[in-house]
């Protein structure tokens, strides 16, 4: 169990659709297993991330309202 | 565990900011989450996968038409309150000031996240429009039937 992300990313002042494209790219440079953490300002990203690991099949390990302003989310790559 | 992917056809017809600009939003996020994306620019559509600054046409209403019609993403402006460029103008400067991701970085991780952008034979023709006025990233131009097929198997299918 590897408990500490694999990578840490900045998507504050991003848009849709841009967080999940991000996201998309990202999980291709972990390894299976690994975990990538990520902050986000859009608040769409509370829907929008967990329909997009709903459709890949990546594991949504924690999402989270952090300060009023940004959102935490942490997506594990399933496969 | 290996399902078989699912695949979405976009028909883009329109070549209007707001219209290209859902088109390649939908495309990017389909692509994102591991689905086959095939877009399929026919008409006014092609706008959005012409270079910028390239004027089409080689007879005189072919040319008319690529002076009256300007392609490209920096060139098209949004379906309504366009306002002779103003709209244009006014729309992608409140794009800016939020974020919102531009047009040519949209289509850049579009491509990036492998959709296919195929360009239409019979409006390319009509239009006066060749391969050389095309971004690179575009595949050979193809017919009805082809785009058809990619529907067929498609689970979703969008016409904008």
């Amino acid at each position: 169990m590897s408990d500490s992300p694999k990578l840490t990313l900045d998507f504050k002042g991003l848009l849709c659709p841009m967080p999940v494209v991000k996201i998309a790219q990202a999980i291709k440079q972990v390894q299976v297993g690994e975990l990538i953490e990520a902050v986000a300002t859009d608040p769409g990203v509370m829907a929008d991330i967990p329909a997009w690991t709903r459709s890949t099949g990546h594991e949504l390990v924690a999402l989270e309202k952090q300060d009023g302003k940004t959102f935490r989310f942490v997506v594990k790559r399933v496969k | 565990m290996f399902e078989k992917k699912e695949k979405l056809t976009l028909v883009v017809l329109s070549g209007d900011l707001d219209k290209v600009m859902a088109s390649y939003i939908i495309a990017s996020g389909a692509a994102a989450a591991g689905m086959e994306v095939v877009m399929f620019f026919t008409f006014w559509g092609l706008k959005a996968i012409q270079r910028d600054g390239v004027l089409t046409g080689k007879g005189l209403f072919g040319r008319m038409l690529g002076v009256m019609n300007r392609g490209g993403l920096n060139a098209i402006g949004p379906s309504r309150l366009n306002m002779g460029g103003m709209g244009r103008w006014m729309f992608k400067l409140m794009m800016k000031q939020k974020g919102v991701t531009q047009l040519p970085e949209l289509r850049q991780a579009a491509i990036d996240l492998g959709v296919k952008l195929m360009p239409c034979q019979m409006s390319m023709d009509v239009m006066e429009i060749t391969c050389d006025h095309l971004i690179p990233e575009t595949t050979e131009p193809v017919g009805v039937a082809t785009m058809l097929e990619h529907a067929k198997e498609s689970s979703i299918q969008f016409f904008i």
